[in-house]
């Protein structure tokens, strides 16, 4: 452990620390060892042929993992993949891995799935370890208490050769989350919110730490929604102390700890707070208790709004460059400044990837639309994260609840957060979309996205507008108490057609 | 890796903030599994557009890039840094970085240099005052000279090393590999392995 350091540490710098195989000196970065590597078809294939090159072999396969996720079909996933190209980058993993003898969970296994969905599924994620993948939402683990971060592909090709990879130590950044939300109000407005708040820069060279009551209160999949967007904030890790929550997420999982072994960690893990005298580099913070859904209007997911708000004015902005971005991010979009942004109408809603796909978000979204229709004009995606969270769904009849609602139920992968695979916007068209980045063409060329939550999304769905949970509970009531009320009424059947 | 000292070429204003990695290159073109021939993928996107900065006879076959702030944030895609090289793109100098980006960037021998925005904005009014001139970028010296105007820029001291020395990261690291092996006889049974070695 390093000895220059005071001994009063964030949760970032004990990981760091006890992953120390050599102490950069003279500026040099410091040696980091890698617990858990791992890796998919897109960012993989010209890695394992630079080993190849340098006949290196996988230094340890029993720290690696593949599975097949960001251009895989969900649809028809037993015939061949329609899209040579696309064919050709899965056969490559599958070849790589064999030749290697690095597991792999292909399409159409129980385990396959988004990697970071599949990682912590697997019991394979736990607090105090090091993560990479060579994909930005890697940031995703650090809901454990593990450093988890995105690398490239030299990067993964120097991990798959040496275990370990060279760094410089980041800055500690505390996001601070104090409060309770409200009803309808969830882990991913709460991202929203704190990206808003300190831009898409505002975390570079950082670890944050998200912390307080409301970071507290959440399950581990909130923690993992919440960590997963802190490279949206230009952070590559984001990280929660682990807790109870996260033992009882983990205890029994296939690759978690059993026996002495369960003790030793536990009582390692127990470690892994922040010490109460410690400094961080930076500290934010935010009211969950004022917090309302949040819903971006921009290109950029730090170009967000409660829910409740207009589509801003950039004349209003000071700073020049932000002004010009959001001048361009409204016309992209087609919006202009002080729509209320529950007029907007939407063409798409996708519930799904890495951020929102995990049982608890589809849970959530059923929950809204059950026994409901969707809008007429509205084409509703819903993406289980992993096989087994599809299989689990089922066994809870949530299929049946979707099909009902007249949305489509898909097999497992990152699908239309990225749009590599068939699962794209035309273009002009607009999505209501639970997944991480509204850039321009990301979910298809000229497609336009609104970054939102499950609830959020479900409520979007059945009103065909951008609407928050309470949206519906207000038309329910109308229903209920004012039968007399012939304008109200027509308004609530309009709705509710 | 080539050793990189000075480049100099045509230096093209691309005046955006926030250009993330999917701007760079979509995710269509990542489906390909070679790590050469993206030129084409380039700021796809916008390429269709006359108008467009890299579609102007002036800045043909440029080699610096001079971008807004919060150049290459997103994807960790290193076919972002990939098709910038492919279309000859040497270096970019933007007020600030994604990390995932000028980290790529470092191990792809594209130097990223970190200039104030202010400064940035003198290249830029230099450039358009002169069309299709030639930026100098002197990594030994950390500047960008322009005619009269010089710029500084930053860049870590470790990655203008390895830059300058054309240094592959996986040959230093294996010097360490005794220390590796070492750090590995000691790491505890519950951390997790993939495979079921009992």
């Amino acid at each position: 452990m390093s000895d220059t350091r005071p001994p009063a540490r964030t949760l970032a710098e004990k990981v760091w620390d006890d992953h120390l195989v050599v102490k950069g000196e003279n500026g040099s970065p410091d040696l980091i060892y890698i617990d858990l590597h791992l890796v998919h078809e897109v960012t993989s294939p010209q890695a394992f042929d630079g080993l190849r090159a340098e006949g290196r072999p996988v230094r340890r396969l029993d720290l690696t993992i593949a599975t097949e996720d960001h251009n895989t079909p969900t649809l028809a996933i037993d015939k061949p993949i329609a899209d040579l190209t696309s064919r050709t980058q899965i056969d490559t993993l599958r070849n790589n891995a064999k030749e290697f003898g690095v597991r792999l969970h292909s399409l159409g296994d129980v385990e396959q799935g988004i990697v970071h969905v599949v990682g912590p599924q697997l019991g394979l994620t736990m607090p105090g370890i090091t993560v990479v993948c060579g994909d930005s939402h890697t940031s995703t683990h650090g809901a454990f208490g593990a450093m988890a971060f995105g690398i490239g592909t030299s990067e993964v090709e120097h991990v798959l050769a040496t275990q370990t990879l060279p760094l410089k130590p980041f800055k500690t950044m505390a996001i601070t989350v104090e409060g309770t939300l409200r009803p309808g109000v969830t882990a991913k407005d709460i991202i929203l919110a704190v990206i808003a708040k300190i831009g898409t820069g505002g975390g570079q060279g950082y670890v944050l730490e998200y912390r307080g009551s409301a970071i507290r209160s959440l399950s581990m999949e909130g923690r993992m929604t919440i960590c997963n967007m802190s490279i949206e904030a230009g952070a590559r890790a984001g990280m929660v102390a682990p807790d109870q929550i996260t033992f009882d997420y983990l205890e029994g999982r296939p690759h978690a700890p059993a026996g002495e072994d369960w003790d030793a960690a536990v009582e390692y893990w127990k470690t892994l707070q922040t010490d109460d005298d410690a400094v961080f580099d930076a500290e934010v913070f935010l009211d969950a208790d004022t917090l309302e859904p949040f819903v971006t209007w921009g290109t950029n997911p730090g170009q967000g709004a409660s829910l409740s708000d207009t589509v801003p004015d950039p004349s209003t902005i000071i700073d020049p460059n932000e002004r010009a971005s959001a001048e361009r991010a409204l016309e992209y979009m087609d919006l202009k400044a002080g729509t209320p942004l529950k007029e907007i109408p939407v063409d798409a809603v996708f519930m799904g990837s890495c951020t929102n796909s995990r049982i608890e978000d589809l849970r959530a979204f059923a929950s809204v639309i059950k026994g409901q229709k969707k809008a007429d004009n509205v084409r509703v995606m819903v993406v289980p994260g992993s096989a087994r969270v599809r299989i689990e769904a089922e066994a809870e009849g949530i299929d049946k609840i979707v099909e009902e609602f007249g949305a489509e139920w898909r097999f497992a992968g990152c699908s239309m957060c990225l749009g590599m695979n068939p699962d794209q916007l035309a273009p002009g068209e607009r999505c209501a979309s639970t997944s991480n980045r509204n850039f321009e063409g990301r979910q298809g060329k000229g497609g336009r996205t609104h970054l939102v939550s499950p609830l959020v999304a479900a409520a979007t769905a059945i009103r065909g507008t951008l609407s928050s949970v309470s949206d519906l509970t207000t038309e329910t009531a109308t229903t209920e108490t004012a039968t007399t009320d012939a304008a109200t009424r027509t308004e609530t059947e309009t709705v509710e057609v | 890796m080539e050793k990189i000292d000075i480049i100099s070429g045509v230096a093209v204003p691309l005046k955006r903030a926030n250009v993330d990695t999917d701007q760079i290159i979509p995710a269509v073109y990542l489906k390909r599994v070679t790590k050469t021939g993206f030129e084409d993928a380039l700021f796809a996107g916008w390429r269709n557009d006359p108008d467009f900065v890299l579609n102007q006879p002036a800045f043909q076959n440029p080699r610096v890039l001079v971008a807004g702030p919060d150049f290459g944030t997103g994807s960790s895609r290193e076919h972002a840094v990939w098709a910038l090289r492919d279309f000859g793109f040497q270096a970019v100098l933007a007020p600030r970085f994604g990390d995932i980006f000028r980290g790529n960037s470092g191990k792809q021998g594209l130097l990223t240099g970190q200039v104030s925005e202010h400064e940035i904005e003198k290249l830029w009014a230099a450039i358009e005052a002169d069309p299709g001139v030639a930026v100098t970028v002197d990594l030994v010296e950390r500047t960008a000279v322009l005619g009269d105007l010089t710029v500084p820029f930053q860049i870590d001291d470790y990655t203008r090393w390895r830059l300058l020395e054309g240094l592959d990261d996986i040959g230093l690291t294996l010097r360490d590999e005794a220390a590796i092996t070492e750090f590995e006889s000691r790491r505890e049974s519950w951390r997790p392995r993939t495979l079921p070695v009992k």
